[in-house]
């Protein structure tokens, strides 16, 4: 080891000031900024990315069909030979790289793989080591691992070299690690990007350095994209991701030969955040000195692309490399406070972040449907050559802002809507009037209709009715019809919704006041059932239920002077035991339900009873609904495993031992048929189920959140449970679930014009066959993520159309359709799809088929295809869209910029990080609940919101902007708010001012500040005013409520908050978000070559 | 010496037994050439204000087998202290607490007129009678608003200490609990799944699961405080189960159009039954259900839900076309078997319209004496005043209930026992005194009655045994002994004790005084009963042949007559009335289905083989009296002569009580001369059978149907059916002079049915 590291060293010392030339060289690429930027999108800068993984066609169709099963093992395949499989997509991509790529591969893994070993082995002790700089000194490290250390130290050596200056990296094998690293500096520097930063000065020197390697690397990348088509290219693209197995495998996962993947990842980090945090310890060898500054940016880049110089440590300028807080900032003030019209066909639309107004004409809000690309690729060849997904993520309910119009409600009478005769989409402004007026072509199957005699009308000379404006379904994107009866469940006009409170009374929920929290709740939260616009009082009826291991039902028949309860311990056959009086009007039986609501918690004040039923309850909310005949949704507060003899008795299966091996994924497989029955009794009758689960130990959540999660419900999860700590959190969680507004019983089917279709769905649904979505309730949060295929070559003439329609009972029973039409481009010109693309879109789509992927296959073989697609989607931008440069160059698409960001974010998460420190039950929830999420969500899940509060204005409305989320950003000094939709953490620094902590928490300084802290106390201060309506307004804008955690430096809790810090090498393995672009580079050159 | 008469009178009166014979044929063959068996009708609780029961335990003979009772027929050494058992003939030596016993001073047992003797002996400790009402809900408006009046009225009528419970079912079965503050609360049942008792038991919590769990046993029973929560003292929770009763409501469900409700009466008695299986086996309890229309679902389902398919009539029975008929029936069997073994009782009070299943479930009542009651509605006087007699007092101001009676049979040597038939099951107890000859309820010495009144009585079948040749010592005595084991209503455990004998009389010698010890009345209820007992599993023809045979063969063994002459026959006076109870037997609704749902058979039955001679006799042949001008209220023939335009009728047929108005008096009535003041006699006239049936009224259980009608009237046919057509619209002008009324029918009279009996009787051919 030492041997090596010296060696190690020593390139690395010598890099550092190489790298910084080199960036600037670079400079160029995307992340630049705008301008530079809209220069980039012109596909200059783009990575020839060979493959196009995105899309399920067979060479990549791996990957999503990977995700959806059969495919999978295809994919498995494809990784597994790495090369093989791969090589059909790649293929011709990058034959000049190729070439030099050859050696690449070799060393490509060894790096990672040292550097994967490194981490595991002493991932700490590296900022300090004698190193100097720990991120070379890992990756070196690495070398370890090779089986022939020498060997690899030599390579590395080799790579080293290229590091510094290409040519010894190419000599050696340096080809591609020189092209790497050269590659992720340019990105990085793409100074022209707009991230100036990494300074031409320094390239110069790097640059001539590069430059000579760049000129063979990079003249045949840059050429490659062309070029592409090598087959040599092939293999390499194969192995990208796979390829990593072999090579990359010894690369990359060599590290950790178990984990390999994301160890490799979190040993980057380390390493890097050990040089850069660590500053000195980091910097120490003389890379950090730098690094910190100027170097030190630069140093994370080039760390990635060092990785494969050496010159990594000296790093990269973070604030060089692609920054998600920029990208935000920028598109707020480019596009913020504007109106955003709908009336161009493809228009991307502005950031999820941006503040903006919509006016629909004639395409949906973005806020119901966003895709990720704008502009389809007209042929299935272009889409699986790109790999970019081609979905759309639907948000029926979408929330819509005060200022913008509320949806319209056309009623069409008897008839019912008017539709298309052969395809059955609905009337809406893709449909072409011609005949004066008699007939309508279907914009979406060509299927020429007669016009009905009542909805007839002329046309004027634009060839447009003249009703035009009159009727939202010829001129909006979203809008409403009436439903007839024949839109009805036995054409018998819908009931109003019913809402049923089922808690858990076993000794658990007794104990830690649960229930008597509810109970109050309740008395007052029923008031607030949502309603009709306009309505007086709410149609929606509740009813009540509690259980341990066996259940009783409540009568609280208004007529009653006592509330009555009837238990039924006939838990093999679930029935409803009473009609009349179990579901009622609120306000009727108001007195007789609050006499209930008292009396429960005293009932079972005593109880001994710590069993619990679970799918029971359930089943006893679809009977009651059945026997009622209405949708509804159940509310279950449930504590524990659900051991009593019953159906859907679950036993512990919590074995860490799975972890990070094939049967990993059986831990998130749900455990019986009785819960997959349960969800189809449950959609079919339009029960949607809410778990609100207190568990103290495990529970299975991956198994009881099975049914929520499938009925368009949701699981929330308090671990731990204690009124006093978590109350307030869980009751304003309620409060948001019981009020906001849903659709029940719904049914959804997404039409596309001729040439593609939608093939798979991702959401809190169910799917009885291939088309129709159903979902036993939809309410504003969720949304359905869908990916569409090519059937066809689609025109570029008439875009790409879609028409999402969902038909369900409102909360006042009715029955209506809601429809959303979007139109996109096409095109036959790759640059136009990169474009289009929407990275917080496709992150959405991402993060939902690898956690459904990750069901059917081991979490090593998820990532891997995450990255490798990624991988496939930047090189084959690279290759076609980008302009030639040096392959030392990472290039980025500019809508793509912080796409690695967010995908290493996704490795990071509990669900795919696979480590024995996490509980199952929580990646199982986090998995869950991230299904029907939508795209802000997944955005700010995954890259969270770092706030400074310290120097906030008082004086403003303005909630300070957010800086990255990197350990980097934090002073010591400072304040910091952290959410990320899940979690809100306020960080306090232990050199925190003072003043400021009197302000805030009225003790005298930080070392005052008592340990349990739990919640800002109010303080007649403008301080404490701002902070808490900053906290106040934030969790105003979430779908769930969060509970503050207020953590102190250096205290334990810290590693919560940590773990929120996705920039930084990830707590539980994963890389930062320097060493994964590294990473990412040296993958994108494999596949180009 | 007293007429027989009398000395069945006085028998009667002090035992409670009535034998067909009370001259025993000595030999076997004898036995059986009299054609009616030695048999007897006793009433196990008969009455006895002036017997007041002994506070010790019997005396019982030592031998293993016999365990007879010390009583008046036993041979006493009072010097030696030894008594011989009159059974078996051991030799037993009085307990120590009979040390002062001599000529003088003699233990009640064995002074003659103490042949009854009721002993109170301790036995555990008391426990509490039980009543629980499981209650159909599946009513109309106004009916379950009756029945929940009454059933809060009969929480006043309970014994205070007694244990209450109530279940109520419609489409679910809903166990009530009744020990719980403020909120009211139910277990609640599926009615269509059939759950084990012990399945019942843990989900009604009344298991402990501590000593249910390893070693798998069904529980026992216990906890007291969980039982307590469905069976409540009635003094502690009568408040709060008025409250409850009144807040019933009709089953919710809805019952679509061309629906019948759902009733899940089968689940809801078993789960009745598995409640107190559980908590309190073997301890005196009532199962009240009351329903108001047959089971529609589950195990025990007598008809489906869908109107447009009746319920079974003897139509679809005798062709075999009665879908649940067998399955129904066979599961209520089991469920009364079980019921029987754990000493428990089921009460079935069905009101309504249309039949209520009353076939299937009778064996319910049948074998664990329970009542069954019937009628039209819960909104009715007969309902409600059953109801409420089930409750009376007798002459102590005790209840007329007892429950877990046993009762033995223990005979001489000479005589064995066939069987019984009455609201029994049996212990399958073996003895030496079994018959192998088995009649009815047989192969046993004892029976189970899980609930007796004072009037429940059972006919019982003996059989002479001794051999023709072996001669029967002169003046000895053949002795039936009936030890009745049973907790009293006041909740002690009583024994009461009944020892008869009857002389053996040579049959060839002596059968004139066998003739004249004929007991007419008994032999007919008794010879009903076994035909009753028959037509439960035979067909109704088959056994009017048999009781036609063995009348024809009465008549040929005790009729004097010349061979194939017909009017020569004449029959002696101790036999003379038989032949008409014979006839009326065979038209009554005990043996004729015609006209009579399957339901209404089952109840007449259901009372027929419980009540005791008198009520019986009734039920055969109903009582008719004229009110008239002419004299005094009189018994007159049950005849169609007896109806005349001046007369009002009074018909009593224990089931009905009729009360008819002549052509005549019905116009004056209508005309309203009662009004008038000086038609007062008229008017008195008009009364006097009121009162009459108002009397019978106040005593009878169950509640007779009271009709008051009128020449012409529809209701009037229960009057018609039952009198003997003497005059039809086929002889109507044949008998000269127009007297009476005629009917309608193609019956034959009593005259034909007597002309035919002798033909036959004195066919040489027969």
């Amino acid at each position: 080891m030492n041997g090596l590291s010296d060696d190690v060293l020593r390139i690395h010392r010598k890099e550092p000031r190489q790298v910084l030339p080199r960036i600037q060289v670079v400079g160029s690429p995307p992340f630049c900024n705008e301008k530079t930027i809209t220069a980039h999108r012109m596909s200059q800068q783009g990575y020839v990315a060979t493959p196009p993984y995105s899309q399920a066609q067979p060479g990549m169709g791996g990957y999503p069909a990977g995700f959806g099963s059969a495919p999978a093992q295809p994919l498995y395949r494809h990784y597994g030979g790495p090369p093989q499989s791969f090589p059909a997509p790649p293929t011709g991509m990058m034959k000049p790289v190729s070439s030099p790529s050859g050696m690449p591969p070799t060393q490509v893994p060894s790096h990672y793989g040292s550097n994967g070993q490194q981490n595991g082995a002493h991932p700490q002790s590296y900022p300090a080591p004698p190193y100097g700089q720990p991120p070379q000194s890992p990756y070196h490290s690495t070398a370890h691992q090779g089986p022939p250390p020498a060997q690899q130290l030599t390579n590395q050596m080799g790579a080293m070299n290229l590091g510094y200056g290409p040519g010894p990296m190419q000599s050696h094998q340096a080809p591609p690690t020189s092209p790497l690293i050269q590659q992720p500096f340019q990105t990085t520097p793409p100074p022209a990007m707009g991230h100036p930063p990494l300074g031409p000065p320094p390239t110069g020197p790097h640059s001539s350095q590069m430059a000579p390697p760049q000129s063979p690397l990079a003249g045949p990348p840059m050429g490659g994209p062309p070029s592409m088509g090598g087959p040599p290219p092939m293999g390499g693209m194969g192995r990208p991701f796979p390829g990593p197995p072999p090579p990359g495998a010894g690369g990359f996962q060599q590290p950790g030969p178990g984990a390999a993947g994301p160890p490799g990842y979190p040993q980057q980090l380390q390493g890097q955040l050990g040089g850069q945090m660590a500053g000195p310890g980091m910097a120490g060898p003389g890379m950090a000195g730098p690094g910190m500054a100027g170097p030190g940016m630069a140093g994370p880049f080039q760390g990635g692309a060092a990785q494969m110089a050496g010159p990594p440590q000296k790093k990269l300028d973070p604030d060089s490399i692609p920054s998600t807080t920029q990208v935000i900032e920028d598109d707020q003030a480019k596009r913020g406070g504007q109106v955003y019209t709908t009336n161009v066909r493809g228009q991307v639309p502005p950031l999820v972040t941006t503040d903006y107004t919509v006016q629909d004409q004639g395409n949906a809000s973005p806020r119901f449907m966003r895709c990720t690309t704008y502009s389809f690729p007209s042929t299935a060849d272009l889409a699986k050559q790109c790999q970019v997904p081609l979905a759309t993520i639907i948000k029926p309910f979408a929330t819509v802002p005060k200022n913008e119009t509320p949806m319209y409600v056309v009623n069409h009478g008897e008839t019912g809507p008017i539709r298309c005769n052969r395809c059955k989409a609905y009337m809406c402004p893709y449909m072409q009037f011609i005949d004066g007026g008699r007939r309508y072509q279907c914009g979406f199957c060509n299927c020429v209709n007669e016009v009905p005699a009542f909805y007839f009308q002329h046309l004027d000379h634009m060839g447009r009715r003249v009703d035009f404006y009159e009727r939202p379904e010829l001129s909006l994107g979203s809008y409403e019809f009436a439903a007839t009866l024949d839109y009805c469940k036995n054409n018998k006009p819908a009931s109003p919704p019913a809402y049923i409170f089922m808690i858990d009374v076993s000794y658990a929920n007794i104990k830690s006041g649960l229930v008597r929290l509810v109970c109050e709740e309740l008395k007052t939260l029923l008031d607030n059932l949502p309603r009709e616009d306009g309505a007086e009082s709410s149609m929606v009826k509740v009813g009540f239920v509690t259980y341990n291991k066996i259940l009783h039902f409540y009568n609280v028949n208004s007529a009653l002077a006592q509330p009555q309860m009837m238990v039924v311990s006939d838990t093999a056959e679930m029935f409803v035991p009473l009609l009349d009086g179990f579901l009622v009007n609120f306000q009727e039986s108001c007195a007789v339900i609050n006499n209930l609501l008292d009396q429960i918690p005293d009932m079972f004040a005593d109880t001994n009873e710590s069993e619990t039923v679970f799918a029971p309850v359930i089943q006893a909310g679809v009977e009651a609904l059945k026997a009622a005949e209405c949708s509804g949704k159940l509310f279950i507060f449930h504590s524990s495993i659900p051991t009593a003899e019953a159906p859907g008795k679950l036993k512990n299966r919590d074995d860490k031992k799975l972890i990070n091996t094939e049967k990993e994924k059986t831990l998130f497989q749900p455990q019986k048929a009785v819960y997959e029955q349960l969800s189809k009794d449950c959609v079919s009758q339009g029960c949607s189920v809410d778990l609100f689960l207190f568990p103290s130990q495990y529970v299975d959540i991956a198994t009881m959140g099975d049914v929520p999660t499938h009925t368009g419900g949701s699981v929330f999860k308090y671990s731990n449970f204690q009124v006093d700590m978590d109350g307030e959190h869980f009751l304003s969680d309620l409060r948001k679930d019981v009020e906001k507004a849903i659709g029940f019983d719904a049914i959804m089917r997404v039409r596309t014009s001729t040439g593609f279709r939608a093939t798979d769905f991702f959401g809190a649904i169910h799917m009885n066959n291939t088309t129709d979505v159903e979902m036993a309730a939809v309410d504003c949060d969720k949304a359905v993520t869908v990916e569409f295929k090519h059937d066809d070559t689609l025109s570029e003439e008439t875009g790409a159309l879609m028409q999402c329609a969902l038909l369900y009972t409102t909360i006042s029973g009715q029955r209506r359709l809601r429809i959303h039409n979007l139109s996109l481009n096409c095109s036959a010109q790759l640059s136009e799809l990169y474009k289009s693309c929407e990275t917080d879109a496709l992150i959405n789509f991402f993060t939902k088929s690898a956690y459904r992927a990750m069901l059917n296959q081991p979490l090593k073989t998820v990532r891997e295809i995450l990255v490798n697609q990624m991988a496939h989607m930047l090189a084959c931008y690279r290759k076609n869209c980008a302009s030639p440069s040096a392959a030392s160059q990472l290039i980025l698409p500019d809508a793509m910029k912080v796409f690695p960001v967010y995908l290493n974010s996704l490795l990071k998460t509990g669900p795919l990080v696979g480590s024995a420190e996490l509980s199952t039950d929580d990646r199982a929830h986090q998995r869950l609940i991230t299904t029907a999420m939508g795209v802000e969500d997944t955005q700010l899940l995954l890259y969270p919101r770092l706030v400074p509060l310290h120097n906030m204005d008082v004086a403003s409305d303005m909630v300070p902007a957010p800086v990255r989320c990197s350990e980097e950003r934090l002073t010591d000094a400072g304040m910091f708010l952290l959410e990320n939709g899940c979690s809100l953490f306020l960080w306090l620094g232990q050199a925190c001012p003072p003043e400021l902590i009197q302000s805030i928490f009225n003790v005298t300084s930080f070392a005052h500040l008592p340990i349990d802290l739990r919640s800002l106390p109010e303080l007649d201060n403008p301080q404490s005013k701002k902070l808490r309506s900053i906290v106040d307004s934030l969790l105003d804008q979430r779908p769930s409520s969060m509970k503050l955690l207020i953590v102190k430096q250096k205290d334990r809790s810290e590693m919560l908050f940590r773990q929120h810090l996705v920039e930084d090498k990830g707590l539980h393995g994963g890389a930062s978000y320097m060493d994964f672009l590294c990473y990412v580079h040296r993958e994108i050159r494999q596949v180009l070559t | 010496m007293a007429t027989y008469q009398e000395f069945i009178q006085q028998n009667e009166d002090r035992d409670g037994v009535r034998f067909s014979w009370n001259l025993w044929p000595s030999s076997r063959l004898e036995a059986t050439r009299l054609v009616v068996p030695v048999s007897c009708l006793f009433t196990p609780l008969k009455e006895r204000p002036d017997l007041p029961p002994v506070q010790y335990e019997p005396v019982l003979c030592s031998r293993a087998n016999c365990k007879a009772v010390l009583n008046p027929l036993c041979q006493v050494d009072f010097r030696a202290k030894i008594w011989a058992c009159n059974f078996c003939f051991q030799r037993n030596p009085f307990p120590p607490s009979y040390a002062g016993i001599s000529d003088v001073n003699q233990p009640a047992e064995l002074m003659p007129q103490f042949s009854t003797i009721e002993y109170i002996v301790q036995r555990g400790p008391p426990t509490p009678l039980i009543f629980l009402y499981v209650v159909d809900t599946c009513l109309e408006e106004e009916d379950l608003q009756a029945l929940k009046e009454s059933l809060q009225m009969s929480l006043s009528l309970l014994p205070p200490n007694a244990l209450v419970g109530l279940i109520t079912f419609g489409r679910m079965v809903q166990v009530h609990e009744l020990s719980c503050e403020g909120i009211a609360k139910s277990y609640v049942f599926r009615g269509t799944k059939e759950l084990s008792s012990k399945q019942i038991q843990e989900m009604l919590g009344l298991t402990n699961p501590a000593a249910s769990g390893p070693q798998g046993r069904p529980v026992a029973p216990q906890d007291p405080a969980a039982t307590c929560r469905f069976l409540q003292p009635v003094h502690k929770v009568d408040m709060n189960l008025t409250d409850l009763l009144g807040e019933l409501q009709r089953d919710p469900w809805p019952v679509p159009q061309g629906k019948r409700p759902l009733r899940s009466t089968g689940i809801a008695l078993s789960i009745a039954v598995g409640l107190l299986e559980g908590t309190f086996p073997n301890t005196g309890a009532r199962v009240m259900m009351f329903t108001g229309g047959p089971p529609t679902q589950g195990p025990g389902m007598v008809v489906g839900d869908e109107l447009k398919i009746p319920i079974r009539s003897w139509h679809d029975i005798t062709k075999d076309n009665a879908r649940h008929l067998k399955k129904a029936t066979k599961y209520y069997e089991a469920l009364a078997n079980r019921t029987a073994v754990n000493g428990h009782s089921i009460d079935i009070y069905a009101c309504a319209l249309d039949q209520t299943g009353l076939l299937e479930m009778k064996c319910l009542s049948n074998l664990t004496g329970g009542h069954i009651a019937m009628g039209d509605s819960f909104n009715t006087s007969l309902f409600k005043q059953t109801f409420q007699r089930v409750f009376s007092k007798d002459y102590n101001g005790e209840f007329r209930m007892a429950f877990g009676g046993t009762l033995e049979v223990k005979t001489s040597r000479e005589l064995k026992v066939s069987g019984a038939i009455g609201p029994c099951v049996s212990l399958n107890a073996k003895g030496p005194c079994i018959s192998e000859n088995e009649v009815g309820v047989g192969g046993t010495t004892q029976w189970k009655i899980c609930s007796l009144s004072p009037s429940t009585t059972l006919a019982m079948y003996f059989e002479v045994v001794n051999q023709h040749n072996a001669p029967i010592p002169q003046g000895g005595r053949g002795a039936v002994q009936f030890v009745t084991q049973y907790q009293h209503s006041n909740t002690q455990k009583r024994i009461r004790v009944t020892t008869v004998a009857r002389n053996w009389a040579d049959a060839q010698s002596q059968i004139q005084h066998i003739e004249s010890s004929f007991d007419q009345e008994a032999s007919a209820v008794i010879m009903a009963r076994l035909g009753v007992f028959r037509a439960e599993s035979e067909e109704g023809p088959d056994v009017l042949r048999w009781l036609d045979r063995q009348l024809i063969r009465l008549c040929q063994k005790f009729g004097q007559f010349n061979k194939d002459d017909p009017t020569s026959f004449k029959l002696s006076e101790s036999l003379s009335l038989y032949p008409q109870f014979m006839f009326h037997l065979r038209r009554s609704p005990f043996l004729q289905v015609f006209n009579n749902s399957p339901d209404e058979c089952s109840y007449y039955r259901h009372h027929f083989v419980r009540q005791d001679l008198t009520q019986s006799l009734i039920m055969i042949q109903p009582i008719l009296y004229s009110y008239s001008f002419h004299g005094p209220p009189e018994p007159v023939l049950l005849d169609s002569g007896s109806i005349l335009p001046d007369r009002i009728l009074l018909m009593d047929t224990f089931f009905q009580l009729v009360i008819y108005h002549g052509e005549t008096i019905a116009q004056w009535r209508k005309a309203g001369y009662q009004e008038q003041p000086e038609y007062e006699n008229f008017k008195h006239l008009l009364v006097a059978p009121l009162d009459d049936a108002q009397e019978i009224l106040q005593t009878r259980f169950p509640m007779p149907r009271y009709i008051d009608t009128e020449h012409g009237g529809s209701q009037a046919r229960f009057l018609l059916s039952k009198v003997n057509p003497s005059q039809t619209h086929n002889n109507l002008y044949a008998w000269g002079q127009e007297t009476g009324a005629p009917i309608l029918t193609d019956d034959v009279s009593l005259q034909v049915f007597m002309d035919h009996l002798k033909k036959l009787a004195v066919s040489s051919a027969a």
